[in-house]
């Protein structure tokens, strides 16, 4: 059966060793998470966890009602629209020719978060696959270091 | 009022009307037990060992219905609890299991008899909780109450540091109690249920596949009833004896690995399957692509996860049986008509005629399948069964005639070798009017011996009934069958002397050779009125047959065993 990439949005009761019933869940039953994002939602006692997992049809329906099983899930929302964004900083050292950076940066809603004495820390926020394309594309920089958040969903 | 958290959780288990608690003390929860001592509300029966406590409870919640309540201390009280959660999570049992904790301040220390509990029983349990404060403490055991009974029922395990066991806040224990996150759902689909009995007038070979969904939903009467209406027959899986009763004539048998010839052979042959809470576990459905492969599936379950886990389901009906089967009954008496069925039922009564269960009795010894027949004869109804796990168990859920549900008290998911003694504990301790037979192996009774004392102390006299073959009987056929007969670590040759051993004790033994000395040790052993133990010399290499070996297929059983 085809592996299929799902993002679901769950909501939670925030309380204590809530995460650690879901990533027990997934490691449990063999499922896979690609990436996983939490925080509370404002105003409420509830939390989002954003999971971006992958499976064939059964595998992810399974993976939907399990999360629904947990006493603390509040909702699970698997399916519509969702606006996807991924977060990453690249580090880039200023002895770098930085020629088409700024283009770059344009094209991938980046801009430069920070920098230091001898380095620059550029900043994009963007579809995963997108991001996907910009780590590659920034390799020719000869980056330091690159951290990639999770995904963050919202359902339209 | 402001109670202790220790005061908290005596007056929270008489809000429940807890009757009985098992449990073992130790540091952690010295303070409960101190509150133990003074309350008059309910009886507390010391084991001795925490897993045996918890199966006692186990076996009290199958025997009535009701939760079973434990008390564990931390760490290793805890640890070996882990076992007794276990098998009642894979089996839907609804238990509060209560464990001490160190102090809030010394968690995460590596303390003494400190261990991350919650940790621990996360994956086999429905739910649990760590306490932080006192002031919690009503609501999280409401919830956990609630939360064992409802919905599918499950063991909930609650940890209570011990300072929060001494902690004072003020205690207002909840009437009623409504979940942000946790509904249930009862009542099936109308819509679904419309379908499903239009998919069963649209059917030629129909077969209920009842499981121990129809125990735990109370819905026996309604499955009963649906079946004569339908006149349609019926297999029940391990978990499910007793809710057609065996004197009922569309009853099958039992299904799977060790079901009957016709059981599995309706299930192959159905071209459509109503499945009453069962889960479709791979004891009962062998090689997953030839299971039922003609048959559309109606699948009624409590449990939405449940649903489709395994095998594609036509008819999904989320919802508790006993509800759903009472809208389908009125449906089912319009449109059904059971004599259209007749000609299926009559191929599966001679698929009974050709392959009934049977066994080759012997003047020279013993055969285990004799003794739980006789059992069976002589005790009938009047008897609880309980069962340890391996051959024993098949042969009882083979050959003992149960006739209603909770007559049976075995571990199916998880087969845990060491529940049937401590289970039979809390079966008799809550039927105390029945007698209690635990049918046990020479190799599963050693696993929790020790509660002989807790049976003799407490006065519950439960009869144990050993079909000792010197084997671990079930490995050992496994070894015969699939292992070139290598005897790997199966002899159990070198054994204890039960007769003693059960009277070093204070119970009642009895060693037995021939039918003649097993019915007047039967009789002795019941009017005896303690715990007793029946060591029965059976057929070293008797094996449970028919068998679908692991992975093969229901309609391709193994009916004998030759050489």
């Amino acid at each position: 059966m085809e592996h299929i990439r799902r993002v679901l949005s769950v909501i939670v009761l925030n309380e204590d060793g809530v995460l650690s019933r879901i990533s027990g869940l997934f490691a449990g039953r063999g499922y896979n998470i690609d990436s996983l994002t939490v925080a509370p939602i404002p105003k409420t006692n509830l939390s989002r966890l954003t999971i971006v997992t992958s499976g064939n049809t059964h595998v992810l329906e399974q993976i939907v009602k399990q999360l629904h099983k947990l006493i603390p899930t509040y909702k699970v929302i698997e399916s519509g629209e969702f606006v996807e964004k991924e977060l990453a900083l690249v580090k880039i050292p200023l002895s770098e020719d930085f020629n088409g950076l700024d283009a770059m940066l344009k094209a991938y809603n980046g801009t430069i978060a920070s920098s230091g004495e001898d380095f620059i820390v550029v900043m994009v926020a963007d579809d995963y696959n997108r991001i996907d394309n910009f780590l590659k594309a920034v390799k020719k920089y000869n980056p330091i270091d690159m951290v990639r958040s999770g995904s963050v969903a919202m359902d339209v | 009022m402001e109670l202790s958290g220790s005061q908290m959780v005596i007056e929270a288990l008489r809000k429940e009307n807890v009757s009985v608690v098992f449990g073992y003390p130790g540091g952690a929860i010295m303070n409960v037990y101190d509150e133990v001592y003074k309350q008059n509300y309910f009886k507390h029966i010391l084991t001795r060992h925490e897993q045996a406590a918890i199966h006692a409870a186990d076996g009290y919640a199958r025997a009535s219905g009701e939760v079973g309540v434990a008390f564990v201390t931390s760490g290793p009280g805890f640890t070996n609890a882990v076992t007794g959660l276990a098998t009642a999570y894979m089996d839907s049992i609804p238990m509060v299991v209560i464990s001490g904790q160190v102090p809030i301040s010394m968690i995460g220390t590596d303390a003494f008899q400190e261990i991350d509990a919650v940790g621990i029983s996360r994956p086999c349990v429905k739910h649990n909780y760590l306490v932080k404060d006192a002031k919690d403490l009503a609501r999280i055991l409401k919830e956990a109450f609630y939360i064992a009974r409802s919905g599918r029922p499950g063991p909930v395990h609650v940890d209570i540091p011990k300072d929060v066991t001494a902690q004072m806040a003020k205690f207002e224990y909840p009437d009623e109690i409504k979940m942000q996150t946790y509904k249930p759902t009862y009542k099936g689909n109308p819509r679904q249920i419309k379908k499903a009995i239009e998919a069963i007038v649209a059917s030629k070979r129909p077969v209920l596949y009842i499981g121990g969904g129809a125990i735990n939903s109370n819905a026996a009467n309604e499955v009963r009833e649906f079946a004569q209406i339908c006149g349609i027959p019926a297999v029940e899986t391990l978990m499910a004896r007793g809710v057609m009763g065996d004197e009922n004539p569309l009853l099958l048998g039992m299904l799977g690995m060790h079901g009957c010839y016709s059981a599995n052979m309706a299930m192959s042959e159905a071209d459509l399957m109503i499945a009453f809470g069962p889960r479709f576990d791979d004891r009962v459905t062998g090689k997953l692509s030839e299971f039922a492969k003609h048959a559309k599936i109606i699948h009624v379950d409590i449990d939405p996860s449940s649903i489709g886990k395994i095998v594609p389901i036509d008819y999904p009906i989320v919802g508790d049986l006993k509800n759903v089967v009472e809208a389908m009954i009125p449906l089912a008496n319009e449109s059904v008509n059971a004599d259209k069925y007749k000609p299926w039922r009559d191929l599966l009564k001679r698929y009974d005629e050709i392959h009934p269960l049977k066994y080759e009795d012997s003047n020279e010894v013993l055969k285990p399948q004799w003794a739980i027949e006789r059992v069976g004869e002589l005790l009938g109804d009047k008897a609880i069964v309980c069962t340890d796990v391996g051959q024993h168990q098949m042969w009882a859920a083979q050959f003992y005639p149960f006739t209603y549900p909770r007559q049976w008290v075995t571990s199916g998911g998880l087969g845990t070798m060491g529940f049937g003694l401590p289970a039979a504990l809390g079966a008799k301790v809550a039927m105390p009017e029945k007698t209690v037979i635990n049918f046990t192996g020479d190799g599963s009774i050693l696993m929790n011996i020790q509660e002989l004392m807790t049976a003799v102390e407490s006065k519950i006299p439960v009869v144990n009934i050993i079909l000792n073959n010197h084997f671990l009987g079930m490995v050992r056929q496994w070894q015969t069958f699939f292992y070139d007969k290598r005897y790997s670590s199966t002899d159990l040759s070198m054994q204890p002397d039960f007769v003693k051993l059960v009277e070093s004790f204070g119970g009642r033994g009895f060693r037995v050779t021939t039918k003649e000395e097993f019915d007047k040790a039967l009789e002795e052993a019941i009017a005896s009125n303690t715990v007793c133990m029946i060591d029965v010399q059976i057929d070293r290499f008797e094996n449970v047959l028919p068998m679908v070996p692991a992975g093969g297929t229901l309609y391709n059983m193994m009916l004998e065993y030759k050489e």
